[in-house]
């Protein structure tokens, strides 16, 4: 990641922030926006940044995984339905069946990505057209057991949809309890803290998400697992020849990178909203690998632009919000369906390389012949 | 007592024979689907020596040695390392048997750092990430233990070509290897890498090392090895000395027939300008200039050899005169017809014939029959087609015809160009070419990858054009093909040409040095 990626990024994400603040300053303080903007931008780019890191991992190892955004739908059906389940047919409480939904989507993610790495290290099946396989079976698949376990025959649930165990808990960061002292009675101090308090308390799966993009940059860059993994995903055959099994480290960080898309998936029923729709991850796995192209195959450039996809989400929300003080001369931000469009607008924007072209790694997408 | 003494004796000799032999090869046998690529093949490598495996292309010597390095399986035979039979099953294992081994295609990962390089597969680890520092010190001490001059912090893909192959040999040595294979390592490299690489051999040979040395050059045979193996075909043919051989009898045994290795030119005037390249500069897909504002001329009647080292805008170049790649500046013409940035067609019709550098791709339609190929230049026109139709009959009889005098050997006509071996497929490209009547050949690396016996063929090919009027530009890689064919070379070095002399008053040390970018001396 150079300088020029990093300042665009910051640009974009000045910009969408910029914004909202021009229309909103009427009805609310501009601390209290940029701080509620930022907040939801890190929510909302946490399935981006999941996805981008099961690219990475799958890319870096030299498969290329279109099928991202199956992954993600499978998950987010299967752990939603398994929190159910856990919750209504066996009973459990509420905590439990709400972290084994979390359980079940990651557990779904590997499954569908060692599908993907069978038909793609093993049966040395076109990448593009597995990732196809696996999006259109994760549409189908999903859509029919949704109504099937629901509204089914056999359903134990008999007609209905129960509801869901809920959604994983907001952790707080007691950042207004350590300065209310501080603070004393003025007023204002402690709204500005309390703002500044929101930015902090987030889920415990996109807190994950951004924990797990500071490992995955040091494993990939710093130990032996990464050194070896790069090195199957630059030139396989140079790995071969030093005594590393190509095929294993495939699968591995291939599935790995399922796992990624597992939680990511999670993030949708579990963490976001407790309820599955049909097509509900709508393209977040294919923003995700433009995040990941974006990022140049990084972990920390790929979570860099997957915050500003999140930043265009973030717009559309508080557009919203703020619809009845937009401005007559911004009419056109009234059109939601407008505001909507950002995050695909970027996106071919940033894969048309104006901002710079990126590298792949050199054997992404080839499969391994001896 | 005495028959015992005498049994002592015996066993006590060949122990002493084994413990001289770090490596044995016996009965390997190796069958590839279609091909018997090791049949019942022995060799042996003692301490310290360099032991050369001749041989052509295709004649088993690559097999061999992944068999020994265990990328491969044999079918037969058994490998024996100091004495004991070992079973290779992979590279770990060999690596771990002390077997190193320097691939032809370095498995080098560019984007890797020295260190980083060196380290895979047998990765240094503190506290759980990579202990660059202990590797790079490590590194550096080889280094200078063996005159290997390595920076362990350099990124591999910025290196020269002669340095990445040390750090290959490096790579070797980190892994405490006694015995290393160099297959065909001296292919990339400039006559003074060479050279050093040489230097390094010997190196390393003086400190107990055991070099397997692969190649298919008679004359580095002869300088370096102390044994030498020839193989043809799956089959060793003899192992020699080099003091009781020479070049003409390790061809002979190379190719199973008299070979001559000298082409026979003889004295030939040059007369018009055909090809005039006035300040060419050309870019490549990365929009990097490799060209820089090239000028030269080639004659009808004499053959322009262009010396240098791969990737020094040789590819750029001759993509720019045959009409793949549009120059960025500079003027061609052949025969005076301005020809710059013009379409293919439009330089073939002026008189062109082209060799290209990659058959696979530029020469040939690897899924079109061999007939079909052979009229790749002119299938558009009578007699190969009639008002929009093509004529079969005129596209084997031409076929039929190019065969039979270019020697090209193929079940039919109708077989696929891709089915043939790369020596046929480039004797298809040339039949093509050669046959119709052009005023200007362009031939880059036209025997790369080639057997003897096709080389000696293309080379008397290239001389009777020339001595027929044609205008040729050669370019090759190869310093000895461009000594031997040419009667002028030009050097061109980094996207130049630094020098314009007469062959028969180059030699060989002084075209090294301009290769490898030292100032040209105004003579």
């Amino acid at each position: 990641m150079d300088w020029k990626r990093f300042s665009f990024i910051a640009l974009i994400i000045i910009v969408l922030f910029g914004v909202v603040v021009m229309v909103g300053h009427t009805k609310q303080p501009p601390l209290l926006i940029i701080t509620s903007m930022l907040a939801t931008t890190i929510a909302v780019a946490t399935p981006l940044t999941l996805g981008a890191l099961s690219g990475v991992f799958c890319e870096r190892a030299g498969v290329v995984n279109i099928g991202i955004e199956g992954m993600m739908l499978m998950a987010a059906f299967f752990g939603w339905v398994g929190a159910i389940y856990m919750f209504h047919v066996f009973e459990l409480g509420i905590g439990i069946s709400i972290a084994l939904g979390v359980f079940f989507a990651v557990l779904t993610g590997a499954i569908m990505s060692l599908l993907h790495a069978a038909l793609s290290i093993t049966f040395k099946v076109d990448q593009i057209i597995g990732g196809t396989v696996i999006n259109i079976l994760a549409v189908g698949l999903t859509g029919f057991l949704n109504r099937q376990l629901f509204f089914g025959k056999l359903s134990v649930f008999g007609g209905t949809v129960p509801n869901s165990p809920g959604v994983l808990p907001t952790l707080h960061v007691p950042i207004t309890e350590l300065f209310t002292p501080i603070c004393g009675a003025a007023t204002t101090c402690l709204q500005n803290v309390q703002a500044i308090n929101r930015v902090f308390d987030q889920k415990p799966i996109a807190i994950a998400a951004i924990l797990l993009v500071f490992v995955s940059h040091y494993v990939l860059f710093n130990t032996r697992w990464g050194l070896r993994t790069r090195a199957v995903g630059e030139h396989p055959q140079a790995a071969d020849t030093v005594g590393i099994n190509v095929t294993k480290m495939r699968y591995a960080n291939v599935i790995i990178g399922g796992m990624f898309a597992g939680l990511a998936g999670a993030y949708f029923t579990i963490e976001s909203v407790p309820s599955f729709e049909p097509l509900l991850t709508n393209g977040r796995g294919f923003i995700s690998l433009a995040a990941m192209i974006f990022g140049n195959w990084t972990p920390i450039g790929a979570w860099a632009a997957a915050l500003v996809f999140g930043a265009s989400q973030a717009l559309q929300i508080n557009m919203q919000i703020f619809r009845d003080v937009i401005p007559p001369q911004w009419a056109f931000l009234q059109q939601s369906y407008i505001v909507g469009l950002t995050p695909y607008i970027l996106t071919m924007i940033i894969l048309t390389g104006i901002i710079g072209k990126t590298t792949p790694p050199a054997a992404d997408g080839v499969p391994y012949e001896k | 007592m005495t028959k015992k003494t005498s049994n002592t004796r015996k066993t006590g000799d060949t122990r002493k024979a084994n413990e001289n032999i770090v490596l044995e090869a016996r009965g390997i046998t190796k069958q590839f689907p279609g091909v018997l690529a090791n049949d019942s093949v022995n060799f042996d490598l003692r301490k310290g020596e360099i032991h050369a495996l001749l041989g052509e292309n295709g004649a088993g010597k690559s097999t061999l040695m992944n068999l020994i390095y265990g990328l491969h399986h044999p079918d037969k035979g058994e490998v024996i390392v100091n004495g004991k039979t070992a079973v290779i099953q992979s590279p770990n294992d060999s690596i771990a048997l002390g077997i190193g081994m320097v691939h032809q295609h370095f498995m080098l990962i560019p984007v890797f750092t020295v260190a980083e390089n060196v380290m895979l597969g047998d990765e240094t680890v503190k506290r759980g990430s990579l202990d660059r520092a202990a590797v790079s010190a490590k590194i550096t001490e080889i280094s200078k233990q063996y005159g290997l001059d390595v920076d362990p912090n350099a990124m591999v893909g910025s290196l020269p070509v002669g340095i990445q192959q040390r750090v290959e040999i490096v790579k070797t040595l980190y892994r405490n290897a006694e015995i290393v294979i160099l297959d065909e390592p001296t292919a990339v490299l400039t006559p003074q890498e060479a050279e050093d690489l040489f230097r390094i051999m010997r190196d390393l040979t003086a400190r107990g090392v055991s070099i397997i040395f692969i190649t298919h050059k008679l004359k580095e045979v002869l300088a370096v090895a102390d044994r030498i193996t020839v193989m043809r075909a799956g089959r060793v043919i003899n192992t020699v000395k080099p003091a009781e051989t020479d070049s003409a009898q390790l061809a002979n045994m190379m190719v199973g027939r008299q070979v001559i290795l000298t082409v026979d030119k003889k004295d030939h005037k040059a007369e018009g300008e055909v090809l005039k390249v006035e300040g060419l500069s050309v870019r490549d897909q990365r929009n990097l200039e490799t060209v820089h504002n090239v000028s030269f001329s080639v004659f009808g009647g004499e053959v322009l050899g262009i010396a240098g080292v791969q990737g020094n805008g040789q590819t750029e170049l001759s993509e720019a005169l045959t009409g793949l790649r549009s120059p960025a500046g500079g003027k061609v013409t052949i025969d005076g017809q301005d020809l710059t940035g013009k379409p293919p067609r439009t330089i073939t019709e002026a008189g062109l014939a082209h060799i290209p550098e990659d058959r696979q791709r530029h020469g040939l339609v690897l899924s079109y029959s061999v007939a079909d190929n052979m009229a790749l230049c002119d299938y558009y026109h009578s007699p190969f087609s009639r008002r929009a139709v093509l004529q079969p009959k005129v596209f084997d009889e031409n076929a039929r015809k190019l065969i039979k005098s270019f020697d090209v050997r193929t079940p039919s006509p109708f077989v696929n160009a891709g089915k043939l071996s790369g020596g046929n497929q480039q004797k298809v490209i040339v039949a093509r070419e050669l046959s119709r009547s052009v005023k200007l050949v362009i031939a880059n690396q036209p025997t790369r990858g080639l057997d003897v016996g096709s080389i000696e063929y293309i080379h008397s090919e290239i001389i009777k054009m020339r001595d027929r009027g044609v205008a040729v530009l050669l370019i090759s890689a190869e310093l000895d093909e461009i000594m031997a064919l040419s009667d002028r070379i030009a050097v061109m070095y980094r996207g130049q040409i630094v020098a314009i002399v007469q062959s028969k008053k180059a030699t060989r040390e002084q075209l090294g040095l301009w290769m490898a970018g030292a100032h040209v001396e105004t003579a």
